[in-house]
């Protein structure tokens, strides 16, 4: 398939509590790519594309910070991929990465995605034997994202 | 020593064994360490060893004479069904299983381990089905098991080589398995487990039997042990002591009795059923589950909290990661909480997991949760759990497995549905919306479908009928004016006249509503038929009946009553006309005063096309889009024109008194209608040649015309004016003729009629204006978004 790298569904879920630590205290808790290479490339961008999460986070303030969090940016000219960001009521951030050829993606698309990704982390987390912060192993959710990155692609 | 009375083939079987143990063949002692290592691999706790020792007299003798040999194997068979040992019960117990020892002395008969070897060799067979082979469950077993069980439940493997076959067939080894997990919750019942697999497995070491080749002792022997596991079992259950037993023994009991009962096709079946579903929980297990959830939650109809649930599967030593997805397996309903349908899943899965199989990635259907808590009997072994999950591993009933399956199958699709069901609420949500818009689409077109009843009925006359035919079937598009235009000559004539006109004019509004609104047109034109054809019957007042669009109908039916009021007194149209005037001004200002007099000036044309106009005008205003509508009124309008001379020369009249009341109104409707209202006053006004004097009014006509044609035009000019000048032209023109009556009832009714019109000409603008601001918001949003796009490099 053409270079789509394009679903890194790269997660970077952010636990909440440690925010109040200047440093960064966002860490993946899962991290997903079609072209499974690269994947260090995207991690690299999902982190920088945390910052500019945060900066609109801080910025929404009270406006809903699901749902409307849209983050089309990082156009890089070289590499020409857009990334998507979400944010949920528990400061877990989602973060996807989509190749810019991929025009057929709109935004309705995009949104439909992340919530199908925020039900699927509900899902997690309600799993007892989830603790929150780990990575996630659910299989499940596994499933959910390889459909949701095979039905794009 | 009491008296031993053995069966032929516990006869046998002790010979054989005493013989083997009497290495010194000495016909009458039993080689203590042989006899110990005999009952080390009857997989028996020690001090139930000791007890047995102890009970057939060999710790007092020092020996194992015959008879306490004998006697002990008794016991041992004894304590492997999980009976209680005791010295009547060497005799007491009828029937009773052959002792069975562990396969790991191969100093056991020949025919043990070629028994176990052709067990093996089944259970290699069946290995496709059951994942762990039998060594693998043995292993695991003796990993999990504690000390003293463990090398009983290896003997167990092994001596059970029938046994080891079972579990493939159905989860013979979640008795193991759940055996050792009962160990942990209730510290180990030993001899429950191995009383559970010993039954258990001689209904299958049976079955296996005609398998194996030289098991000739369980073949024996098999059949009757089973069937006397079952009776003893039956006994043994309210007696035993251990609690956790029964469910073993019970479950025992139904595979035993299940096997017996198949013992030809056992195998087959076995296979079947293990092929089929090997994750079907059987009525002990099933039971034992239930009471395993009563310890957590004495409510059955409760929920165990994803927390003590957590807790209790933690006890069961599986890795997080396996019980996490155990969970997500289970936990069908994603609450976090588990019912006692997934409770058991749960625990099934759990089990299986402990005998070593392989978790399913997706839920098993005879796991799955039933969408109706069958289970909530707190006797589930029976019909509520067979229904849930399917019945005895091999034979459950069959009526309970299709049951079963039916249900696990309709479970799937009822989550599915669920699922379906979420997703539908989204849509209905997005369709309640639309339903919403449509409703506010629909009052406008019924006001002006009542109009157009009206009118008619107003002029009972056929004239105006055939006029109104005329128009509507001249162009329904362009109703508008053609109403307006039939209107206005029947006006003329009459009272009825100006119902007409009003009706038509109603049409034409109607009409220039639905070219406005794509919906609403063909609800006009409907409601123009309609109108019509209440025209013809006249008389009802029930404009209602006819109105086809379901939107229409309601609001037409009020109309058209009250046009019909309108109508029935000769529209008092002057008042009316003046009410109707006034009602417009709430239309927000348009542009269309300064056009208003431009119509007027047509309005001489065409009156027709002015209370067309005016009755588009009204529907314009929602939907300036729609004005193209005015052309085609024109066309009506002259062609309805010269149909009525007489109208005219009465529309004339009432044009003009419409045109200059309407000129305030005309003013109001054109504010209403914009351009639009213009656009059909102009066309109006050709139109309403024939009707001349409203030629100015038709543009703010038209729109009045489709809230409230008839009353309108004719009772009250004023209300064209909110609505359309035409209309109020029209009206004004109408109502000349019906003033003439001058009937007050009739004058409050048209008033009442072209409030309703009024209220219906707002609504759609109001729709119509809610509509922009969307569109309005979502541009904005939309250039927010580029210009996000233009600036992103602000954020690196």
């Amino acid at each position: 398939m053409r270079k789509k790298n394009k679903n890194k569904n790269n997660k970077n879920l952010n636990a909440s509590w440690l925010k109040p630590y200047s440093l960064l205290q966002n860490y993946p808790l899962y991290i997903r790519s079609i072209p499974a290479e690269q994947e260090l490339k995207f991690h690299y961008t999902v982190h920088t594309s945390l910052d500019v999460v945060d900066e609109k986070v801080s910025a929404m303030g009270k406006a809903l910070v699901d749902q409307r969090e849209l983050y089309l940016g990082l156009l890089y000219p070289t590499e020409d991929y857009k990334v998507y960001g979400y944010v949920t009521n528990s400061k877990v951030k989602f973060v996807m990465v989509v190749d810019s050829s991929n025009t057929a993606l709109r935004d309705n698309e995009i949104r439909s995605m992340f919530r199908k990704l925020h039900n699927s982390y509900t899902d997690v987390m309600c799993n007892p034997f989830y603790n929150p912060g780990d990575r996630i192993h659910s299989r499940a959710f596994d499933n959910m994202v390889t459909s949701m990155m095979v039905q794009v692609c | 020593m009491e008296g031993l009375t053995l069966s032929d083939a516990e006869q046998k079987y002790y010979s054989d064994l005493f013989s083997y143990c009497d290495i010194e063949s000495t016909k009458k002692v039993a080689s203590n360490g042989r006899v110990v290592e005999l009952f080390r691999a009857a997989q028996l706790p020690n001090e139930v060893v000791l007890q047995i020792m102890e009970l057939c007299g060999a710790t007092r003798l020092g020996y194992f004479g015959r008879s306490q040999f004998y006697i002990a194997l008794k016991l041992v068979a004894v304590a492997q069904s999980g009976l209680p040992l005791r010295v009547e019960s060497i005799n007491t117990v009828k029937d009773l299983p052959l002792p069975r020892f562990g396969a790991s002395k191969n100093e056991q008969e020949s025919r043990h381990t070629t028994s176990y070897s052709s067990d093996t060799e089944n259970q290699g067979s069946y290995s496709g089905v059951i994942p762990p082979p039998p060594g693998r469950v043995q292993v695991k077993k003796g990993s999990v098991s504690h000390d003293a069980v463990q090398p009983r439940t290896s003997t167990d493997q092994q001596e059970s080589t029938s046994p080891v076959v079972s579990p493939q067939q159905s989860p013979p080894t979640s008795p193991h398995t759940w055996r050792k997990h009962n160990r942990h919750p209730s510290g180990g019942n030993n001899e429950r487990s191995l009383a559970g697999p010993g039954p258990f497995w001689s209904p299958f070491s049976e079955a296996q039997t005609g398998s194996s080749a030289g098991d000739a002792v369980w073949s024996g022997h098999s059949p009757p042990p089973p069937q006397e596991n079952w009776v003893s079992f039956a006994d043994t259950p309210p007696t035993s002591t251990l609690l956790a037993m029964h469910p073993a023994s019970v479950q025992d009991q139904t595979t035993v009795r299940t096997v017996a009962s198949a013992t030809t096709a056992n195998e087959i079946r076995r296979q079947s059923s293990s092929y089929d579903d090997p994750w079907k929980i059987t009525d002990e297990q099933r039971q034992y589950y239930v009471n395993q959830f009563k310890t957590i939650q004495p409510d059955l109809n409760g929920f165990i909290p994803g927390s003590a649930a957590k807790e209790f599967f933690t006890k069961s030593k599986l890795p997080i990661l396996e019980l996490s997805h155990i969970w997500e397996l289970s936990d069908f309903d994603k609450d976090g909480a588990l019912t006692l349908d997934e409770f058991c899943a749960a625990f099934h899965l759990v089990v299986a997991r402990k005998n070593g199989y392989d978790l399913p990635e997706k839920l098993p259907e005879s796991l799955m949760p039933k969408l109706i808590d069958l289970e909530d009997s707190a006797d589930v072994g029976d019909q509520s759990g067979e229904v849930g999950y399917s019945g005895s591993p091999a034979e459950a009933p069959p009526s309970k497995s299709p049951s079963m399956p039916s249900l696990n199958q309709t479970w799937p699709e009822l989550n599915q549905s669920s699922e379906q069901w979420e997703t539908f609420s989204e849509r209905s949500s997005s369709s309640q919306t639309l339903t919403q818009f449509d409703s506010n689409i629909a009052p406008a077109d019924p006001d002006t479908a009542i109009v157009h009843p009206v009118p008619i009925r107003m002029t009972p006359s056929k004239i105006h009928m055939q006029e109104m035919e005329l128009k509507r079937t001249g162009s329904d598009h362009t109703n508008p004016t053609s109403p307006l235009l039939v209107k206005p000559s029947d006006l003329s004539e009459e009272n009825k006249i100006n119902s007409s006109v009003k009706f038509v004019s109603g049409n034409t509004v109607a009409d220039g509503y639905s070219s406005s609104d794509s919906f609403t047109s063909d609800p006009e034109q409907i409601g123009n038929a309609v109108t019509r054809q209440r025209s013809h019957s006249g008389t009802s007042p029930d404009n209602t009946a006819p109105p086809p669009p379901p939107p229409r109908p309601h609001p037409s039916h009020s109309r058209s009553s009250s046009l019909d009021m309108n109508r029935t007194f000769p529209v008092t149209t002057g008042q009316q006309q003046a009410g109707v005037v006034a009602h417009p001004p709430a239309v927000p200002p348009r542009p269309q005063p300064s056009q208003v007099p431009g119509p007027h000036v047509h309005r001489p044309v065409d009156a027709e096309g002015l209370i067309t106009h005016t009755s588009t005008s009204p529907q314009q205003i929602p939907e300036q889009p729609n004005f193209a509508d005015f052309s085609q009124f024109e066309v009506f309008a002259a062609s309805n024109v010269n149909e009525e001379p007489d109208d005219e020369a009465e529309k004339h009249p009432e044009v003009l008194q419409v045109e200059k009341s309407s000129d305030p109104s005309g003013s109001l409707r054109v504010a209403k209608t914009d351009g639009r209202i213009e656009e059909k006053t102009a066309a109006s006004a050709p139109a309403n040649v024939g009707k001349s004097t409203t030629p100015l009014a038709p543009p703010p006509k038209p729109i009045r015309r489709r809230l409230k044609s008839e009353d309108e035009l004719r009772p009250e000019v004023d209300e064209h004016s909110q609505k359309t000048g035409v209309l109020a032209a029209v009206l004004s023109s109408q109502p000349s003729i019906p003033r003439s009556v001058g009937k007050d009832k009739k004058a409050i009714q048209a008033s009442i009629r072209r409030n309703k019109e009024t209220n219906t000409v707002l609504a759609r603008l109001n729709s119509e204006l809610q509509q922009q601001l969307k569109d309005v918001l979502e541009e904005r949003i939309s250039l927010e978004v580029q210009l996000e796009q233009l600036r992103p490099f602000s954020h690196l």
